[in-house]
């Protein structure tokens, strides 16, 4: 049986390693350069403990089960996770009365270890909380990831387990027979399938119609960050900080990120649902002025002087602010898209109901495969390792011993080895290695790695690509 | 794992870790090495290929690579130094005064009797100005377009605005004309340029670049490539005033927006100044601990690479003394009084001559220069055109100075 999905962001991506499982054969269409690069590049990277959906969504049935599959996901495809907890803060006796009910939502969805902190105890954890807190809600199991690594991880993953992978391949009509999934139609040509889902997350509503099968629209709703420095800012706060939500969402966090730099935001802004809104991640001043606001209501010592990077991400909004996930009127054709937040969270989840739900509205049985592998490998790096052993591995291969990117430490054979795994673009390799991730973003390394890029894909520097084809950097020779 | 002894090993061998080498060797220490991340040794004035350098050191004009080469020519005389590129250090064990050294032929333990830090400076990204909207290809840090350009031979782009009116971006909108660049503009927050009133001769007037005071960008348009940058006038506060736009069709974006000391390394255990986020130093270059030396861009941004080498010089001297025979002086803190925005050292070690670094925080037509020692009078001189930019170095000699904290500040004349 063929199965294809459409998008390889978190949700593509663990839907394609779950399948792998099986004897199927996997297509994974992704439109971009690389894996990973749609919403799940740019958003809070926070694994929601679940307490914040209502009961009876899909997001309350997939957020705090997605959440529990996360220790054991992280493991096999060896990413780095973080249970760091989180701080629901209330300033006042209204916003106290939302997190006791945030409290009880959180018992009936299931969400383990909950408790109400008083103010000593917030400080005593959170010394660069404002002093003014009057209680919070503490969820141990929240923690935070790198959003794309779950992307890049799970296709590898899937991939060795056989999947196959078609970047730059845009899929741009579904053909339909009697009712049923026959063809995809692709500018990189086209594939019979017999199942086929579309995990296409912003453009999941054109997707979904191109099969004939009308859904609620999409409409991007923008999020805007700013991260601070980890050498300045490194250990400012120890757990994921929200304000009490209110019925924009849940407001703008104060987080440590994995790579141990703070970062600040989402902005929540509602763009009309035209294509060209559906690309526009750009940056405000209006974000940035509304950012720092809140952020220093809950921790007042912050200083934006320590910024080093703004990103925007955009959430892929429906009317009804739930996902969309399952059997749809063609037969064989599958939705799972609207993933708004928590769909990071809610992704190992979604993958597994998907293979269920797949066999039972198809009425057939996947058998397993019995050389599945669930292990996936990260990229060795060296920084951590004792003296000693990273000396024996420098004797046998010199690249381990160049250190490219001085704010992060990333050796020369970690970028190699991001690039034998995929990465084409200078995005391929930041995202893959944390290379140009720190203080100076590339200024003392980028030169040094675009010229790694064109040695080992045989280019030529000025042809090597920030993140697509349309994105070269250099524009050829000064002299010639 | 090889373990080598050093008497001074000095990080970075740039115009200040030169400096530092030359003075150590010539106090007669037995072993002095330069530890470089780059293949060769000038650091950042490898591409600054531009004129300007060596006025003051050397009595005349030379270009970056030309001063580089000048004082490598120097240490050829001294059998004690040893320069080792390709080496990055990973850590300094503080406690155990061991510096870890990576490089392709493996790892190294340096066990130094002094270290002296060089590291010079980073350039402060594009987000560290919150620098608004899209974030396509052709943005570059001023630093990274001059590295392309002069170094590898290679075109940023076609049409550029730079942003910052310091020295470095003056410099850059330049070479980005000469190497046939169209250079739309440089915008400057400020109302007033950031660098020295010769560069905004030689480098704007003299190409007929128009310069935006107290303008800012308030959008970087275009989804894969800079297509369009779009600035505004600034009011007092800084805040962009509606209706003043200028779009500006570019696919280049310049910034020379700061450098910040390059500190990362030590800062867990050297004290750093909150504000210039540079390693605090006696007038000896020594720094919080009594072994550790610092001397250059990563103590506080300086003007000239001139006074770069000669404070790295001093850094290497004061190195020297330390391993012949580890005594300290007393020291005295400098304190900033009216109207100065840095100040370096920050304080005076006894038995030295004090070298003082300052930068008025607001410009002033005539101000005095006043330095005080308790009730007595270090110094007391007018100077014309005083400018945020243009640092002042100022030097009193060591028979002058006693005992007590030192007060700078700058008065209307
Ligand atoms: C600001 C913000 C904050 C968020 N914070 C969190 C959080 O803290 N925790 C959390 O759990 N969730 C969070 N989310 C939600 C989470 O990021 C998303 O739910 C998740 O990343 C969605 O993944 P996806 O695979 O559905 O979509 P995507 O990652 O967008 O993947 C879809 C892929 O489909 C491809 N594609 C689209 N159309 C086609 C086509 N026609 N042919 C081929 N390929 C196509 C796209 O290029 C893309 O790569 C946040 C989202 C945002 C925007």
């Amino acid at each position: 049986m063929r199965i294809g999905i459409i998008g390889a962001g978190a949700v593509g991506a663990l839907t394609a390693r779950e399948l792998t499982r099986y004897d199927l054969e996997v297509y994974i269409f992704e439109k971009e350069f690389d894996v990973g690069m749609g919403v799940t590049k740019a958003n809070s990277a926070i694994i929601h403990a679940g307490y914040d959906d209502e009961p009876g969504t899909l997001r309350a049935k997939f957020c705090a089960k997605g959440n529990e599959m996360y220790s054991a996901v992280a493991k096999e495809l060896d990413i780095e996770f973080k249970r760091i907890g989180s701080l629901v803060l209330a300033f006042s006796d209204a916003e106290l009365r939302i997190i006791e009910e945030l409290y009880k939502r959180g018992l009936e969805n299931g969400v383990p270890g909950l408790e109400i902190w008083d103010r000593d105890k917030i400080l005593a954890h959170e010394p660069n909380i404002n002093q003014e807190v009057l209680a919070a809600l503490w969820a141990p199991t929240a923690g935070i990831i790198e959003p794309w690594m779950i992307a890049i991880a799970a296709v590898e993953n899937a991939v060795e387990n056989g999947a196959k992978l078609f970047l730059n391949t845009e899929v741009t009509d579904i053909v339909i027979e009697n009712n049923k999934i026959k063809r995809v139609v692709t500018n990189n040509g086209d594939f019979e399938v017999d199942v086929l889902i579309n995990a296409a997350g912003l453009y999941g509503d054109y997707v979904s119609k191109m099969a004939g099968v009308e859904t609620l629209p999409i409409h991007p709703r923008k999020g805007e960050y700013i991260l601070l420095d980890k050498e300045e800012f490194g250990g400012f706060v120890k757990s994921v900080l929200f304000p009490t939500p209110s019925t924009l969402g849940k407001g703008t966090l104060v987080t440590p990120t994995i790579d141990g730099g703070i970062l600040v935001g989402p902005t929540a802004v509602d763009l009309p649902g035209e294509r060209k809104f559906r690309e526009d991640t750009s940056t405000t001043i209006q974000g940035f002025e509304f950012l720092m606001a809140k952020a220093f209501k809950m921790t007042p010592n912050i200083d934006f002087r320590s910024s080093i990077k703004t990103f925007a991400g955009l959430r892929p909004e429906t009317p009804i602010k739930d996902f969309i996930v399952g059997r749809t009127k063609v037969n064989g054709f599958f939705n799972a898209i609207g993933t708004r937040s928590p769909g990071l969270t809610a992704a190992p989840a979604i993958a597994c109901f998907l293979v269920e739900e797949i066999q039972e509205a198809m009425g057939i049985t996947f058998h397993r495969r019995a050389n599945f592998n669930p292990i996936r490998k990260r990229i060795r790096s060296y920084i951590q390792m004792p003296l000693e052993d990273w000396d024996r591995i420098i004797e046998k291969d010199p690249l381990a011993g160049n250190i490219i990117c001085s704010c992060n430490k990333v050796t020369e054979r970690e970028i190699v080895e991001a690039i034998k795994r995929g990465a084409r673009t200078v995005d391929g390799v930041k995202f893959r290695t944390r290379a140009m991730f720190g203080s100076c973003q590339g200024g003392f390394c980028s030169h040094k790695i675009m010229k790694i890029l064109a040695r080992e894909l045989g280019v030529d520097v000025s042809d090597v690509v920030l993140r697509n084809e349309k994105t070269k950097i250099l524009y050829g020779k000064v002299r010639t | 794992m090889r373990e080598i002894p050093v008497d001074v090993l000095i990080i970075g061998a740039g115009a200040a870790g030169m400096g530092a080498a030359l003075g150590a060797a010539r106090e007669g220490v037995q072993k002095v090495i330069i530890i470089e991340r780059e293949d060769r040794t000038g650091g950042i004035l490898n591409q600054c290929i531009h004129n300007g350098f060596g006025l003051h050191y050397f009595r005349e004009e030379l270009t970056g690579p030309e001063y580089a080469e000048r004082i490598k020519s120097l240490l050829k005389d001294y059998e004690n130094v040893e320069f080792k590129g390709d080496q990055f250090v990973k850590a300094i064990d503080y406690k155990n005064r061991t510096v870890i050294v990576v490089s392709r032929e493996g790892i190294v333990l340096y066990r130094p009797k002094t270290l002296v830090v060089t590291t010079g400076a980073r350039e402060r990204p594009m987000g560290g100005i919150l620098l608004p909207g899209t974030r396509p290809a052709g943005i570059f840090t001023a630093g990274v377009a001059q590295r392309w350009i002069n170094l590898e031979n290679r075109k940023p782009g076609n049409r550029a605005l730079v942003i910052g009116s310091g020295d470095i971006g003056l410099i850059m909108a330049r070479r980005l004309t000469l190497e046939g660049i169209k250079v739309e503009a440089v915008v400057e927050k400020m109302p007033y340029p950031g660098g020295l009133e010769r560069n905004i001769r030689q480098c704007l007037k003299d190409y007929d670049i128009p310069l935006y005071l107290s303008h800012t960008v308030v959008e970087v348009r275009g989804k894969d490539r800079v297509e369009e940058v779009v600035i505004a006038e600034l009011d007092n506060n800084f805040r962009p005033i509606a209706g003043t736009e200028k779009v500006f069709k570019v696919d280049t974006l310049v910034l020379s927006v700061g450098l910040i000391p390059q500190t990362n390394l030590f800062k867990d255990f050297l004290r750093t100044d909150p504000w210039t986020k540079g390693i605090v130093c006696t007038s000896s270059g020594r720094t919080s601990m009594n072994w550790i030396f610092a001397a250059g861009n990563c103590t506080v941004i300086y003007d000239l690479v001139d006074w770069v080498t000669e404070e790295g010089e001093k850094a290497g001297k004061y190195a020297a003394f330390y391993v012949k025979n580890g005594q300290e002086a007393a020291k005295f803190p400098l304190e900033k009084g009216q109207n100065v925005g840095i100040l370096f050292p920050n304080y005076y070690e006894e038995g030295t001559n004090l070298n003082i670094y300052l930068r008025v925080k607001k410009p002033m037509d005539r101000g005095i220069i006043r330095i005080k020692q308790r009730n007595n009078l270090l110094y007391n001189k007018v100077h014309a055109s005083l400018m945020p930019s243009e640092m002042v170095n100022v030097k009193i000699p060591e028979p002058k100075i006693g005992v007590g904290d030192i007060t700078v500040e700058v008065v209307e004349a």
